[in-house]
């Protein structure tokens, strides 16, 4: 059998049956479950308080306000504040509000609450909207002229291609959660990958079974075999992921608006794949050398978490280019290597990418993949024996020119 | 004399006479002129030596002497800066590597792996694999006395249990070449000379065997020829029984029963309390004194010309050359 695939095999294997691997696998699901359980307790917990019809005071010092029973609320009229406050203190009422003389003029009104909250609750503010519209223009006008103020746009969106058909889509749920759950899974998979690459090299690197492998195989079969194996159990475990995500979506989620509706073009679902497996790979030989650059496994750590940041660096401008996927920053970012995965995961579900960029942005993450490939093992054979050495950058330079 | 049983020696000359012919005159290893520095430190410099087919060669010097770069030069994990290194005939090739044993100074296992599994693994990356190679493990980790534990995880082993699992995984996959650097060191006597012993069994296979180590006096009954190294130079290179014959002292070692009278040639005579040592003239032979103590009827329990220890010879040698 080829070494390579020796090494694969075995890589694959032992990290599958590690503790630790099995766990976080089984873990993420569980905590998956156990959050979709809270989520329905407090859904159901917090829907009937919501019904619930408040009882609001108010005192007319304007004149001309009557009282009034809207959809959760129901408007008392007090003759005084002192009123109106002892009903409040003794629990009558929820709240109250002072509509002073001069309301007409300025708009200012006073409310009083003992609820102790960051801003007015959204469906008590727009119960007093609807109270004082109704008083303020309710006696001049039509109901349905009424009606129609008090809310005034019920919104639908559609979307027009080049040649003015009708285009689905618009789909909040595709064009934001499925680049933003993209970009995680991805993210996801390179900081385990890389974790488990590095534990792994390190382990050898401190176990000293460096030198007894070296003799075995050459540094680019380790280095491969090391990456597609372990890589191949973090694929693993984000599949699982997947799945029971699937089983949960299937089971309990699908009565969120916009989840069950969601489908995604098969084209889109290739080139995510596509994207997918080449970020990985990218990240997994970067891992792979900064782990045989570090003297131990924590200084190794802290680096990957440096280069797992331009990972993550797209998802900073996820507004940005969710909402302006040509942008010149958009462009860059899927051009760049190592943020082009992330990105392309999020300009492919909104307005696609062009052709051009498209074919640049892969060539240049597989040329990538090579090139870190190449001088990935150089550096990684010249390193993996320095025990508790840290080569310095010029160093490094040199094994990638000499080696 | 030595403590080395007759049939042992009977067996190495029956043996290495066979060799000889095997392999007329063929090179395990050729080093010319390699040298390599590490900074301001000289690891090696100007290099050179001959390992032959089915001998075994000890590679000896004190710590820090230069034998564990030397060593990672021939498996190329280091690249000299100078010079040149052909293992087998030619320069390393990866191909190559399945027909070498290495044992490093370093050494480690997977510590979550069982010993089986890892036995399995580091032939499988030696390319050997499958029941032949299955049979051959049980047989060695039998020899060792290692089989009780096969199942077990090398944590659970002590240090000398995973050092002869090392070993074992070392020549597991039949490598023409052994490679061993500071194999003795940390074993207790017991283990030591089982070790020495399967050693002697690699030569009598046929096997060439490189034996690198600080301890001397250890390894001066296994090895053929020897490179002794000082601060990455080069201070004493070849045959083994000759390089003991040349720096051989004019003594004798002798306990008798009753008083030894005075002997002719002998210069001077020293009581150890257990035994004499003689001095000779440097023109009388050990012969000519036996000779005379059995011609005047005295028992001898014990002769032996004292040839010096290795380590004797290397301060000698270190001593020289800096005077």
């Amino acid at each position: 059998m080829n070494k390579t695939l020796i090494i694969f095999r075995h890589e694959l294997l032992v990290t599958l049956k590690r503790k630790s691997f099995i766990l976080v696998t089984l873990a993420a699901p569980l905590l998956m479950l156990v959050g979709y359980g809270i989520y329905q307790g407090v859904q159901s917990w917090y829907h009937p308080s919501e019904l619930e019809t408040k009882t609001i005071g108010y005192v007319d010092q304007a004149g001309g306000f009557d009282e009034y029973t809207s959809v959760g609320a129901t408007f008392v009229r007090y003759p005084g504040e002192e009123a109106a406050r002892q009903s409040l203190l003794s629990g009558e009422i929820n709240e109250y509000f002072v509509i002073p003389s001069d309301y007409i003029r300025t708009g200012l009104i006073t409310r009083y609450t003992m609820k102790r909250e960051l801003e007015p609750p959204s469906q008590t503010m727009d119960s007093i909207r609807k109270f004082l519209i109704s008083n303020l223009i309710g006696e001049e006008t039509s109901p349905e002229v009424l009606e129609r103020t008090k809310t005034p746009i019920v919104l639908s969106s559609i979307r027009l291609d080049e040649t003015g058909e009708e285009m689905e889509g618009q789909n909040p749920f595709i064009q934001f959660f499925m680049p933003y759950i993209f970009a995680l899974l991805l993210m996801f998979s390179i900081f385990f990958a890389s974790g488990y690459l590095l534990q792994s090299i390190s382990e050898e690197k401190d176990n000293r079974l460096m030198e007894v492998l070296l003799s075995s195989v050459s540094a680019r079969q380790l280095l491969v075999g090391k990456v597609l194996g372990l890589g191949a159990a973090g694929l693993a475990q984000i599949l699982i992921w997947i799945i029971s995500l699937w089983v949960l979506v299937d089971v309990g989620l699908a009565s969120i608006p916009g989840l069950s509706t969601a489908s995604m073009p098969p084209g889109l679902i290739v080139l995510a794949i596509v994207y997918y497996l080449l970020g990985y790979l990218l990240f997994a030989v970067i891992m792979a050398v900064l782990g045989s650059i570090g003297t131990t496994a924590r200084e190794s750590q802290s680096w990957s978490s440096i280069v797992a940041m331009t990972a993550v660096l797209p998802m900073f401008f996820l507004t940005l280019i969710v909402e302006n996927p040509s942008h010149a920053v958009a462009v860059a970012f899927t051009l760049i290597p190592t943020t082009s995965s992330v990105t392309a995961m999020m300009r492919l579900p909104t307005e696609g990418i062009p052709a051009w960029q498209l074919a640049l942005s892969l060539s240049l993450l597989v040329a990538a993949i090579f090139f870190c490939m190449w001088a990935g093992a150089k550096i990684f054979r010249a390193c993996l024996l320095m025990y508790g050495k840290r080569p310095s950058l010029t160093q490094i330079v040199r094994y990638v020119r000499e080696a | 004399m030595r403590t080395v049983p007759d049939t042992f020696h009977g067996d190495r000359e029956d043996s290495r006479s066979l060799r000889i012919e095997m392999n007329r005159d063929s090179k395990a290893i050729e080093v010319s002129k390699v040298s390599k520095s590490f900074g301001d430190v000289e690891a090696a410099r100007d290099v050179s030596f001959e390992v032959k087919s089915g001998e075994i060669f000890g590679l000896i010097g004190p710590n820090g002497a230069g034998k564990t770069t030397i060593i990672r030069m021939l498996m190329e994990i280091i690249k000299p800066d100078s010079g040149e290194v052909r293992i087998l005939g030619e320069p390393l090739r990866e191909s190559t590597k399945n027909r070498i044993g290495y044992l490093p100074e370093e050494r480690g296992l997977y510590k979550k792996l069982t010993v089986i599994d890892t036995l399995s693994y580091l032939s499988s990356l030696k390319g050997t694999s499958g029941s032949a190679t299955r049979q051959r493990a049980t047989t060695l980790l039998e020899t060792t006395g290692m089989l009780p534990h096969q199942y077990k995880k090398v944590e659970e082993l002590s240090k000398g249990m995973a050092q002869l699992i090392q070993f074992v995984a070392t020549i597991l996959h039949d490598p023409e070449l052994v490679i061993l650097d500071e194999p003795f060191y940390g074993l207790d006597p017991v283990n030591t000379r089982m070790l020495k012993d399967m050693v002697s069994e690699l030569r009598k296979q046929s096997k060439t065997i490189i034996l690198s180590t600080h301890m001397m006096n250890e390894v001066e009954e296994l090895c053929d020829r020897i490179l002794m190294i000082d601060k990455g130079r080069s201070v004493l290179y070849g045959d083994l029984s000759e390089i003991k014959a040349r720096y051989r002292t004019d003594s004798v070692f002798i306990s008798v029963d009753g008083e030894l009278g005075p002997i002719d040639g002998v210069v001077t005579m020293k009581n150890h309390g257990t035994h004499y040592e003689l001095l000779l003239d440097g023109k009388t032979s050990p012969q000519r004194v036996l000779a005379d103590l059995v011609n005047r009827n005295v028992t001898v329990n014990r002769f032996e010309v004292a040839t010096p220890p290795l380590s004797e010879i290397f301060i000698r040698v270190v001593r020289g050359q800096t005077e």
